[in-house]
């Protein structure tokens, strides 16, 4: 019965091509145009916000209806399949909940063997679920979000096309397959950030994701080499055993490890926008929003995470490796947390926020405690997704505009959106009872007290955790809250999303506040049933673990798990302060500092004060960061490569004069050499 | 590298004959130096234009043609004197060969290669 | 040689045959026709292409000693001699067109063709150094004039002006070598030198190892490698776009095959010796190669470049030295042909005439203005890439995977990293396509006929279906490889 789960990956891959020949035979761009000439006649004759195009007999053309139809059935049958797979395998005893499917080799050459198959184990089971459940969900909202766009099948076919190559990469049975999902996710992802390929910032978004993505794939496909030479194999149900018999006999040195983990890593930092490859994250915003919501957010990004503790057992036996891990991931979730605080674009704090969150997982990572990681994986992607989404929406109301400064008081014009984007808030900033707080907590609790992990590491997460809070709240205070600064023609305008897009933020709210009770732990009296069910993956390389030094008491676990509450708590009462209570607070410390005589004959001299000692250099601080490190340093070198490239293409253009003489002079220098060579080397 | 030694003499013997008569020309010979002597050729006859000049194409492919089939000729020879040894066989590859160089001669023949206009 | 042993050897020459006969049909033939039916000469190759491919299919596998060991069929012969086969049949099928276009349709270009390809299949059989410079001058002579043939327009004159008076020079080298090596062993065959230097030391004898370094010296030449190459980037844009495409695919293959045999046949002993310096040869070629194809603006040149680069990849494989490195070697060869000519194909149904030249400009949005032209284009450039799921990434995992087993970590990264770079220039051209608005003025793609979209179809079925199905590609590969180890 396992058997029908060709079919996961197989039904996007068939809306591919249903929704691509419709795209063929109906988005002709020459038949676009004409459509387009008489859309913008038919806009202006009606209002000014694009809904003529409803009236447009092209818009109600059954090839959109169609693609309307196929684009998210397919991923709602496959996410049904995944669903039959996943409680089949559950049924399974523990230690058999696995399932692999050959469907054809792939390379084979002496004893080296690479098959097209796919492999079902609880940790693929969570990640087809969450990429086939939640993209099931985006693609439904797309149907609403994207239906003005002209290119809506072309849509729909990178959209499946995405899922297809996301299921591959997370079903893979060996690093080969896994990297060329890898590589086919990348290509959805730029195209989908070029989507609006007229817009000159798209497309170097899409470049620029392009460029910073090789350089990680560099690492990926160097470390897949070496896995391969050191063991023999690329395949999971052979790469593992073998490397801890190898490992055990002594083989399998810890520097040989290392460098592996280290260069799998340097290729999860890209996909995953960690230190120092996540500039490309933020500008993927280019993209339309569901893509932001299900690539940049939910699915794609976390793939590094994946592959991590898919390699958990390589990962355990280079302690090395791991502390890099978990200082890159701590220090991602902290620093993208402070430049968050800066931004202004509503998606822009939502794409740092996904940088900070993945710091998370992999800090859990990092500190051995991969289930803590794919749990706030799956969490992440609910909340994450329900935010992206509810920004989209309001872009939608407000026809396009991001600018948190320029909205306030949405609250009652959109009320689903709203509620929606306040418990995904909640979520997000680790509120009790919510999905976030458990995987969180499990994070900081394991950051603490693993044998991998340390103080600091906890500290680290506890500091972000309070910068989140912070200005996940300054978001929602400023944009839902308050007095509305909208100008008077989008107040007009302003309206709630329809059906097609407030279902799915109402079916992803209720994910983002349940999806965290699977995994209760057992101080506050659950099972913590997500991580029993992970455990078969995790065995194995859970012998390397050494013995936790000692042991923690429950009060202890539980008085952090306090703290950090208070933490978010504090950064919540932070922002309504700011931003609600007082707030014309920012603003006037933004302006007028630092006018001493202002401030001293200012009511709020306490409050001021703070503001210039604590808000404002963290303010300045965390816009420095943006600009001067972000901007210039890791631009910076990210051109400066390139750079040095091209101009040594340059140099050597120059060599090439097109003159006879140099050509046949450059051959016998070649030739005295290559003789010389062989003659006395 | 003994067996080099009589193509070293030879060399020597080359080199040595030819410098030494065009010393000995030189040394010995009289001189008498005139305009009609800087002439390329000494026959009385005045030059009417640079002997460096371009000279037609059409030279190169009657040259190429006669070069394809001189060398015919040059695989003729040995073939003829061995007719009666290689017998239906040789005979019926020596005409694939002709065969060959025959389509050749058509297709230059009918492109116009033969022609001088 | 008795009469017996003859008619066997003609049997290793089937296909050089069929195509020397359809070459010179095709010369009569067009003589009796009027200019506008010359066209009908491409389906006349074609044909002739395609009778000498299903008599590879038939005999291909036997192993025939031919004409006293100058040359013998093989599987590994049969392999390349696929791979040039299916190289010229889709050529001839973007000639046709390209030929109208340009005003160039001639039945010499087809007669030129033909007779290249029987040069090279002599050179992929020839098991002996006569045979290999038969064969090699028999592949030049007419792809000199190829690159020409468009005699009206200036590139394409001074680009096979350089061509062939570096090929004369480098042919000088080669014949030079092979002399020395001679002198050395007093042998010509492949097995009489292994034989030698199987015998003596080899290491001290300078004229074998200045014959060996000249032999390769010529060989680098052809097949474009780092400092050999620079006649590469004027011929490949000078020459008429199909004729490129088929130097990209068809000489570059048969000449590797000759180095191939050379190195396994000649010298197996003398190997890592050797390898060493090739090692700094593919280094170089990749880099140079894929450092000047960055700063390209000319797509045309910019391929031409890139065809440098991945002459290093093949060169990877044959510095690993051993079955598995050769094996990827042939894979690659074969799919590299299929990507590149699929690639030259859509630049020429892109451009405005040679004239006008290849600028990347032209590319501008036209990924949705012809989504299909667009689409396929993008497929072969993320082969050439060595991006998933294609052939191109099979190929090159093979080819370094081999070199790492064989723990030439060090070319390994340098392999990886330059095809990481190269996937810059690439995609740049993707980047026109999809992410850049159109041109005021419309690119017209030329009406693509029947040949021309077979010819892509071929293509793109074969980069696609070899990148996930690569097993019976890589299966013949092998056997052709164990082919000439065993013998």
């Amino acid at each position: 019965m396992l058997r029908i789960l060709w079919l996961v990956p197989a039904l996007p891959l068939l809306g591919v091509i249903i929704n691509g020949i419709l795209a063929l035979f109906f988005e002709r761009p020459l038949l676009l145009r004409k459509y387009y000439e008489d859309l913008e006649k038919g806009v202006h004759e009606e209002d000014s916000h694009g809904h003529g195009a409803e009236d447009h007999p092209l818009f109600h053309h059954w090839y959109r209806q169609l693609v309307s139809i196929t684009g998210p059935s397919v991923v709602g049958a496959a996410f049904f399949v995944a669903l039959v797979c996943v409680l089949i395998l559950v049924k399974r005893p523990p230690h058999e909940r696995v399932f692999q499917l050959d469907l054809f080799t792939w390379i084979q050459s002496g004893e080296f063997r690479t098959a097209f198959s796919l492999y079902l184990d609880p940790l693929s089971s969570v990640m087809i679920l969450v990429v086939t459940g939640v993209g099931f969900l985006i693609h439904v909202y797309s149907v609403g979000y994207m239906a003005h766009e002209k290119g809506y099948a072309r849509y729909f076919v990178y959209l499946n096309l995405f899922t297809f190559a996301m299921l591959v990469l997370v079903l893979a049975s060996n690093y080969l397959l896994l990297f060329v999902g890898w590589e086919a996710v990348g290509l959805c992802s730029y195209l989908l950030i070029g989507y609006w390929y007229e817009k000159k910032s798209a497309s170097d978004a899409g470049k620029k994701a392009f460029i910073v993505n090789r350089v990680g794939d560099f690492g990926f496909a160097l470390g897949m080499f070496l896995l391969f030479w050191t063991v023999g194999s690329l395949n999971f149900s052979e790469v593992f055993p073998k490397a801890l018999e190898m490992w055990e006999a002594g083989t399998l040195t810890p520097a040989v490890a290392t460098a592996i983990t280290l260069l799998l890593f340097v290729g999860a930092t890209g996909k995953s926008a960690q230190i120092p490859l996540y500039v490309w994250l933020p500008d993927a915003m280019e993209g339309p929003t569901p893509v932001s919501a299900l690539i940049h957010a939910a699915t794609m990004v976390t793939a590094g995470v994946y592959m991590v503790a898919r390699s958990n057992v390589l990962y355990l036996m280079s302690p090395t490796t791991l502390t890099v891990v978990a200082v890159i991931g701590g220090a991602t979730a902290l620093f993208a947390a402070t430049i968050g605080v800066a931004q202004n674009d509503m998606k822009r704090v939502l794409a740092y926020s996904t940088v900070s969150q993945l710091g998370y997982m992999f800090l859990a990572c990092g500190v051995g405690a991969f289930t803590a990681g794919i749990f706030h994986l799956m969490t992440h992607a609910f909340f994450k997704a329900l935010l992206f989404l509810g920004s989209g929406s309001v872009m939608h109301a407000l026809a396009g505009e991001l600018d948190i400064r320029k909205m306030g008081g949405l609250k009652k014009y959109m009320p689903v959106t709203f509620w929606t984007f306040f418990l995904a808030t909640l979520a997000i900033s680790g509120i009790p009872g919510f999905s976030g707080f458990f995987s969180k907590d499990e994070i900081l609790w394991r950051a603490f007290s693993s044998p991998f992990g340390g103080k600091v590491f906890w500290l680290l997460g506890t500091v972000a955790a309070f910068v989140t809070a912070f200005y996940m709240f300054r978001m929602v205070f400023l944009a839902f809250f308050g007095e509305t600064r909208l100008s008077p023609e989008l107040k007009e305008h302003v309206h709630e999303s329809p059906k097609v897009m407030t279902v799915p933020l109402m079916i992803l709210a209720v994910l983002s506040v349940v999806g965290g009770f699977v995994g209760i732990p057992p101080i506050l009296g659950g099972s913590n049933r997500f991580e029993h069910f992970l455990e078969p993956v995790f065995e194995k390389g859970a012998e390397l673990v050494p013995a936790a030094p000692h042991h923690f008491s429950h009060s202890l676990e539980l008085g952090l798990m306090v703290l950090a509450v208070l933490v978010a708590a504090a950064g919540i009462y932070l922002a309504y302060h700011f931003y609600m209570k007082k707030p014309e607070l920012p603003g006037k410390v933004a302006e007028k500092y630092p006018v001493l005589y202002d401030v001293v004959a200012n009511k709020y001299y306490v409050d001021e004060i703070y503001h210039a000692i604590v808000v404002y250099p963290v303010y300045r601080f965390s816009v420095f960061l943006w600009e001067v490190f972000d901007v210039l340093v890791v631009d910076g070198i990210v051109n400066g490569v390139g750079r040095v490239l091209l101009g040594t293409g340059q140099a050597v253009r120059r060599l090439q004069t097109g003159v006879v003489h140099t050509y046949a002079v450059s051959l016998l220098i070649g030739a005295v050499i290559l003789v010389g060579y062989l003659i006395f080397g | 590298m003994q067996e080099y030694l009589p193509v070293l003499l030879l060399l020597a013997f080359a080199v040595v004959a030819a410098t030494g008569f065009m010393v000995l020309s030189g040394l010995t010979g009289p001189k008498r130096f005139e305009r009609g002597k800087e002439d390329p050729f000494e026959c009385g006859m005045p030059l009417f234009s640079d002997a460096r000049r371009r000279v037609t194409v059409k030279f190169y492919l009657v040259a190429i043609l006669f070069l394809l089939f001189d060398l015919e000729t040059a695989f003729l020879y040995p073939w003829a004197v061995l007719f009666r040894k290689l017998g239906l066989f040789g005979f019926i590859e020596m005409m694939v060969f002709i065969l060959i160089l025959v389509v050749g001669l058509v297709y230059a023949w009918k492109s116009g290669a033969l022609e001088w206009q | 040689m008795d009469l017996q042993s003859i008619l066997l050897s003609l049997k290793a020459i089937v296909p050089e045959m069929i195509l020397t006969a359809t070459g010179c049909l095709v010369l009569l033939y067009d003589l009796l026709i009027p200019e506008e039916n010359r066209g009908v000469h491409a389906g006349i190759s074609a044909v002739g292409v395609i009778t000498a491919l299903f008599s590879v299919l038939w005999f291909g596998s036997e192993r025939i000693e031919a004409f006293s060991g100058m040359l013998a069929q093989d599987t590994f012969g049969s392999f390349f001699t696929v791979v040039v086969l299916v190289s010229l049949l889709l050529t001839l099928m973007l000639s046709r067109s390209y030929n109208d276009w340009e005003g160039i349709q001639k039945g010499e270009f087809y007669a030129l063709l033909l007779f290249s390809s029987v040069g090279m299949l002599v050179m992929a059989k020839a098991t002996d150094m006569m045979t290999i410079f038969l064969g090699l001058e028999l592949l030049s002579i007419p792809i000199y004039v190829l690159v020409g043939f468009d005699r009206k327009r200036l590139s394409s004159v001074e680009g096979a002006l350089k061509y062939f008076l570096l090929g004369a020079f480098a042919t000088g080298f080669l014949l030079y070598g092979m002399a020395l090596l001679y002198a050395a062993t007093g042998a010509t065959s492949l097995s009489g030198i292994a034989a030698f230097a199987g015998k003596e030391n080899v290491f001290g004898n300078t004229l074998f190892l200045a014959g060996t370094a000249l032999l390769f010296v010529g060989f680098g030449f052809k097949v474009s490698l780092v400092p050999f190459h620079m006649w590469t980037p004027d011929a490949y844009q000078g020459a008429p776009t199909p004729v490129t495409a088929f130097m990209s695919a068809g000489p570059k293959a048969a000449a590797f095959a000759a180095v191939i045999r050379v190195l396994v046949v000649a010298f197996p002993e003398s190997h890592p010796f050797l390898l060493k310096g090739l090692w700094v040869v593919a280094a170089l070629t990749m880099t140079v190669g894929n450092v000047s194809a960055l700063v390209q603006d000319d797509v045309k040149r910019m391929l031409a470049y890139s065809s440098i680069a991945h002459a290093g990849y093949v060169l990877v494989g044959l510095v690993s030295g051993d079955r598995l490195g050769g094996q990827a070697a042939m894979y690659y060869l074969f799919v590299y042909s299929l990507m590149n000519i699929g690639a030259f194909a859509i630049v020429m149904l892109l451009s405005e005439g040679e004239e006008r030249g290849y600028a990347i400009e032209n590319f501008r949005g036209v990924g949705f203005r012809y989504p299909v032209l667009g689409a396929l284009m993008t497929v072969f450039l993320v082969s050439l890439g060595g991006i998933p799921p294609t052939a191109g990434f099979v190929g090159k995992f093979y080819l370094f995977s081999a070199a790492v087993k064989k723990g030439l970590i060090l070319l390994t990264v340098i392999g990886v990293l330059n095809s990481a770079a190269s996937v810059y220039y690439y995609l740049r051209v993707v980047v026109y396509m999809y992410m850049l608005p159109e041109r005021a003025e419309e690119v017209r793609p030329r009406p693509v006929g029947v040949g021309v979209a077979l010819a892509l179809f071929i293509a793109t079925v074969g980069v696609i279906a070899l990148g996930i199905f690569p097993k019976g590609l890589l299966s013949f590969a092998e056997s052709s490889i164990l082919s000439i180890f065993l013998s």
